[in-house]
């Protein structure tokens, strides 16, 4: 294949562009498709402080490197999960990719922030991990936004993880949800303060593969193994589900999500909506009121559980045979 | 030739193109990269006998 730009030997071919690049105009294609990205739904300006939420994998690094690379003030943002080795692996390739672009890198801790892991608070909540990691995650990232006094905070949630969420909730017409699901999420004003600050994903028009070839070419290390928390996760399987059709039929992921965003989304509301949203009663963090009790949010119910859990006496068990 | 996640080595004979091999592999293209040296191949490429190919997954999980 050759480079549609230069006609130079091809590197990545993007088939749902009916096109190939050599690895400098692929470069240039994806910062192109960012760029668009971010101007067509007004994510921010170079007037923004961005923060970025760092997980030491492809698309958290590239996207670092894009918005640099397109003169953003971006500083990055690591959570230590405490997912053992993996999350050292992890850390070691956000802070040795922050030391080579000379970023700041804010880190912390789950463990020292509120005293678990991902893996411990699976096992005390009975939840599956990615969700108790996906909720802690979306609480801390917002947290250290505000506590660092950033106006947007920047995910590297890509195509196929956007096509893979929307898959699910039409699956499953979790209307809730869709009428969440969009590449921006304004701010959240609660009790005359910012709650949640604005959440933008300038890679929803980048697919996994190419935010991955553009790792490799721009020589980001970054951390190619998976979470070892997430064997059998359903996003995983829908995102083989579409990588099929796309196979089979190029652009297919591009058009569903598209399209959603152009012609079916604004048919959808979050269910909360008109439902009055307060301040939690324990964190400030927004919150639905539903009944006359004090509002806790979810976060602090699940770390509660937690703690509820870890502190309980352990009983023996009651012996069923007869004495 | 190394696939990852989880790590193994298996023969492929060649030549064949990147698109055949996958297909012998039953992988599907769009959710792999194919490295060679460090440099990556489109799905027309020709791969000889002694090449060594890494087949890198792109699909990551888990709740994000």
């Amino acid at each position: 294949m050759k480079c549609k730009v230069c006609r130079e030997h091809a590197a990545v071919d993007v088939r749902r562009h009916n096109a190939a690049f050599c690895g400098p105009h692929f470069v240039d294609h994806v910062h192109g498709q960012v760029a668009r990205t971010i101007k067509e739904f007004r994510m921010f300006t170079t007037d923004d402080r961005l923060l970025v939420a760092i997980s030491g994998g492809k698309d958290s690094l590239a996207l670092w490197d894009i918005l640099v690379s397109l003169g953003y003030d971006v500083t990055g943002f690591y959570l230590d999960l405490g997912i053992g080795g993996y999350s050292a692996r992890s850390r070691t390739a956000a802070e040795a990719f922050a030391a080579r672009i000379e970023g700041k890198l804010i880190v912390r801790s789950l463990d020292e922030e509120h005293g678990y892991t991902v893996p411990e608070l699976a096992r005390l909540t009975g939840r599956v991990p990615c969700s108790g990691c996906g909720l802690n995650k979306r609480y801390e990232f917002n947290r250290a936004a505000l506590e660092e006094g950033f106006s947007v905070l920047v995910t590297g949630h890509n195509l196929d993880d956007e096509v893979a969420t929307l898959f699910g909730n039409v699956l499953h017409w979790n209307t809730d949800m869709l009428g969440r699901q969009s590449p921006v999420l304004e701010e959240r004003v609660v009790e005359s303060r910012t709650a949640l600050v604005r959440k933008v994903k300038p890679l929803v028009r980048v697919a996994e593969r190419e935010t991955a070839a553009y790792a490799v070419l721009r020589g980001i290390d970054y951390v190619v193994e998976e979470c070892p928390m997430v064997e059998g996760n359903t996003q995983h399987r829908y995102k083989e589900a579409m990588a099929l059709l796309e196979e089979a039929s190029p652009g297919t992921k591009q058009q569903f999500l598209f399209g959603f965003f152009k012609k079916a989304a604004g048919n959808f509301a979050a269910e909360d909506a008109d439902a009055p949203v307060v301040a939690c009663s324990r964190c400030g963090a927004p919150t639905v009121r539903w009944g006359p009790e004090a509002a806790v949010c979810s976060f602090c119910r699940t770390k509660d559980l937690a703690e509820r859990r870890r502190d309980a006496p352990v009983r023996p068990r009651r012996s069923r045979r007869a004495p | 030739m190394k696939l990852r996640n989880p790590d193994r080595v298996v023969d492929v004979d060649g030549p064949c193109s990147v698109a055949d091999m996958l297909r012998r592999l039953e992988v599907v293209p769009e959710a792999v990269l194919v490295i060679r040296g460090g440099t990556l191949l489109t799905r027309d490429e020709v791969l000889a006998d002694a090449d060594e190919i890494e087949v890198r997954p792109v699909l990551s999980g888990g709740e994000r």
